[in-house]
């Protein structure tokens, strides 16, 4: 840009109206927010711009941060939460970790006082910055006009470049009413920052090798897939070397669920053949994901037989929990390509045949009585299984935490990319309700499904206001077991049967969702379910089907905690 | 290495096998950062994180202009010291973290000392502990007098407990190490021109 056009360009604004424009030049459309006093500069600049920025009034800054996480998770796009200082900057603490843990690209702006009372202990005045510091990618605090458009921009650059994370500005309120020469600014060179690393020319040939000479490989595939858009270059590897498939609860959608080489889900709760199997293989390769304990379960004897290349854009993941052979840093979208020219096209018919007997017995002994009960009460299992196929399997899948979230991603089934919307890493109870009214604002055209229980939907329960204003449409399904129903399962199973403060006591959520002007209804009975179901999927906008579940059901397999990956208890014996 | 290398925690000093992964090593943690406030407490959040002790710390501008470098010394396996630096240089405004044992780096650290001036003249251990120990007195007075040692932690340490035995000791003071690498190359300099070659390609940015 030459000095003439910065000129012609300049125009005195507000620090807050800056931020507006900022905005629009990062491409934000849809925010989240709740107005309060250290931000009113900012909300009173954002009334004159409503027709181009949709500022979604949530009704708790925590559902600000998980709504903006809903939506950059379907969308790809940085999500977007505006709060207040103090409490309101507090409130959004959760969603950040949350966001951090589980790489979610978003912009958390909240209100400060003014420079000059920093550090005076002013009303509703926080340590935004120190506090969030650890459980961000980048937190900065805008104390003038003048740096906003450089730091808005740098912001939704870090947010959303390399591994992507949550960042919080923290602006101060003089900042928000100074007046300032405004210039667009596009930040997208950090000298400190590298997020796409360059490839490895060796570590690639060293991955084609081993895969090349393995007879057994069995490939993870993290939410890292789904980040990158690497999903056809994934598909382009496996299908051309043959080579079966895990997904990490996040990278559930990284490969369509009927694929002859998807072979479940990992973890505490996934399917036992990518479990066992991983205890079987001679090459482990971890896409984009971390090596979580709630997938490795006991380091100690965790795929010791195997050679492990791990594909990362984050190298601080190399040999963090487990020690790997290879490492291939960079974008998978790039380095799955280059391995997968350098493999060879080979068929392991005897090796991929080889799940049938876990999927087998666990269909057996686990799947089948828990999506075809014959009597008894509802099961949570089979009314996430006919939701999901009453959409085609086309919908996206929100959960909250708990068994309903272990539950939904074993038995929802997926076949579009960017249909996972749960909190991993966290394990955040209450992102549910948030994050599925952000889905549907991040995906409008497509259906969004949310299994909650009774426990999580009461934490965020006041975001149904949310959705009755936007007319949000959020199904939600709410599986009502009247207990904390994944503690009381480890109560029962670890401590016991002593159910320490986990039944609850309900209200009657149908009475409370049309309280809210949300349509209800509430199934009991089996050979209601598909057309309660359907009633609620054809309901043009947000409809609540409540559905009764067995009180105490148990997810299952389980690997306890810290037990070997291989060690899946298929059963278990309720006395 | 040998034993003699962990001066500060002595936590493997009774271990029989050195570098394994579950021996505790002194290793110095060199962090070259941008100049923003608030970088201090980010570092040393990793190292509370870890459950890491940090032994010594030393901040100051570094001969390249608008970088700040950390060295940190810190006891702990070489995985742990691995990854803490990539931990570390995962911050934002961090543009280098690298570990190395001292058989990698030049060290150097300062120490001052309070000496009763009357244990002084009355024990000639105290005056003979500084000569051997090539202390250099900075000032006396009839109260006390003050002595500068600079050298390595293991020397600085060693006058002290001389001079402790005899009682002399008013007041003590060590500084955090400093270092520079024995490499032939700079990383940072290194690093420094490969960033600027690829700021001419803004698309390996993206």
């Amino acid at each position: 840009m030459t000095q003439t056009d910065k000129t012609v360009n300049m125009e005195q604004i507000t620090g807050a109206e800056a931020l507006m424009k900022s905005l629009l030049n990062e491409g934000v459309e849809t925010l989240f927010g709740y107005p309060g006093g250290a931000i009113m500069p900012v909300y009173d600049a954002l009334y004159d711009y409503r027709d181009r920025l949709n500022h979604i009034l949530v009704r708790h800054e925590q559902g600000a941060v998980h709504a903006a996480q809903g939506y950059a998770r379907v969308s790809g796009k940085v999500g977007c939460a505006l709060v207040t200082s103090g409490p309101g900057a507090t409130n959004t603490i959760t969603g950040v970790a949350d966001a951090m843990i589980d790489s979610t690209p978003m912009v958390v702006i909240c209100g400060q006082v003014g420079a000059a009372m920093l550090g005076t202990d002013a009303f509703q005045e926080v340590d935004v910055v120190n506090v969030t510091n650890p459980i961000s990618k980048w937190s900065y605090q805008i104390r003038r006009a003048e740096d906003v458009a450089w730091a808005v921009s740098r912001a939704f650059y870090i947010a959303r470049s390399g591994r992507p994370g949550p960042v919080v500005l923290d602006f101060a309120k003089n900042a928000q009413t100074a007046l300032v020469d405004y210039q667009p600014q596009k930040v997208d060179y950090i000298r400190s920052y590298q997020p796409k690393p360059a490839i490895n020319q060796e570590a690639i040939e060293q991955a084609a090798y081993l895969i090349n000479h393995s007879d057994r490989p069995l490939l993870l595939a993290g939410q890292g897939i789904e980040l990158g858009n690497a999903h056809n270059e994934l598909l382009a590897l496996v299908e051309k070397a043959d080579i079966p498939v895990g997904c990490t609860l996040l990278g559930l959608s990284d490969l369509p669920s009927d694929h002859r080489l998807n072979k479940g889900m990992l973890g505490m709760h996934g399917n036992l053949g990518p479990n066992v199997q991983t205890n079987q293989c001679d090459l482990l390769i971890a896409v984009g994901m971390r090596f979580d304990d709630r997938v490795t379960g006991n380091l100690a004897t965790y795929a010791k037989q195997a050679k492990i290349i791990h594909f990362d854009i984050d190298p601080s993941e190399f040999n963090k929990n487990v020690k790997v052979d290879v490492a291939v840093l960079g974008d998978c979208k790039q380095t799955l390509a280059a391995v997968t020219e350098k493999v060879h096209q080979i068929r392991h018919t005897e090796w991929v045949n080889s799940f049938e007997k876990y999927e087998k017995e666990e269909d057996e002994k686990v799947i089948e009585r828990a999506i075809h009960p014959k009597d008894g009460p509802l099961l949570m299992a089979e009314v996430i299984r006919r939701v999901s196929e009453a959409t085609n399997n086309e919908a996206i899948l929100v959960t909250d935490v708990g068994q309903n979230q272990m539950f939904g991603c074993r038995y929802f089934k997926f076949t579009k990319a960017h249909s996972v919307v749960t909190s991993g890493g966290c394990g955040t109870m209450g992102f549910g309700l948030p994050a599925a009214v952000g889905a549907t604002f991040g995906a409008p055209d497509r259906t969004v499904c949310l299994f909650v229980g009774d426990g999580g939907l009461q934490m965020t329960i006041q975001e149904l206001g949310t959705i009755m204003e936007q007319h949000s449409p959020v199904k939600i399904i709410l599986l009502n077991n009247n207990y904390l129903g994944n503690v009381r399962q480890w109560q029962a199973m670890f401590f016991r049967h002593r159910y320490s403060f986990t039944p609850m006591l309900n209200p009657d959520y149908e009475l409370i969702s049309r309280a809210y002007d949300i349509p209800a209804a509430t199934v009991t009975e089996r050979d209601k379910l598909d057309e309660a179901i359907q009633t609620m999927l054809t309901t043009e906008g947000p409809y609540l089907l409540q559905c009764a579940v067995k009180e105490e059901d148990n997810i299952l397999p389980m690997t306890p905690p810290g037990a070997d990956v291989d060690k899946m208890i298929l059963e278990i014996n309720d006395n | 290495m040998n034993q003699n290398d962990c001066n500060a925690c002595g936590k493997c000093k009774d271990m029989e096998e050195k570098n394994t992964e579950l021996c505790e090593n002194l290793y110095t943690i060199l962090i070259y950062s941008e100049n923003t406030p608030g970088l201090l407490s980010q570092i040393s959040a990793i190292f509370t994180r870890r459950q890491v002790n940090i032994e010594t710390i030393n901040v100051c501008a570094s001969s390249t202009p608008g970088v700040h470098k950390y060295t940190v010394t810190c006891c702990c396996t070489r995985s742990m010291a691995e990854m803490l630096t990539k931990q570390i240089e995962k911050r934002i405004d961090v543009l280098q973290s690298n570990y190395y044992t001292d058989d990698e780096i030049f060290i150097i650290e300062t120490s001052l000392l309070k000496i009763s001036t009357p244990v002084m003249l009355a024990d000639s251990r105290v005056s003979s502990a500084i000569r051997n120990h090539g202390a250099r007195i900075v000032e006396v007075n009839p109260t006390y007098a003050t002595a500068e040692k600079t050298g390595t932690t293991a020397d600085i340490l060693s006058l002290y407990n001389a001079l402790n035995q005899t009682g002399a000791v008013l007041q003590f003071v060590r500084s955090g190490r400093i270092c520079i690498t024995k490499s032939t190359s700079e990383r940072l300099d290194e690093y420094l021109a490969q960033r600027e070659k690829e700021r001419a390609q803004p698309e390996a940015n993206k």
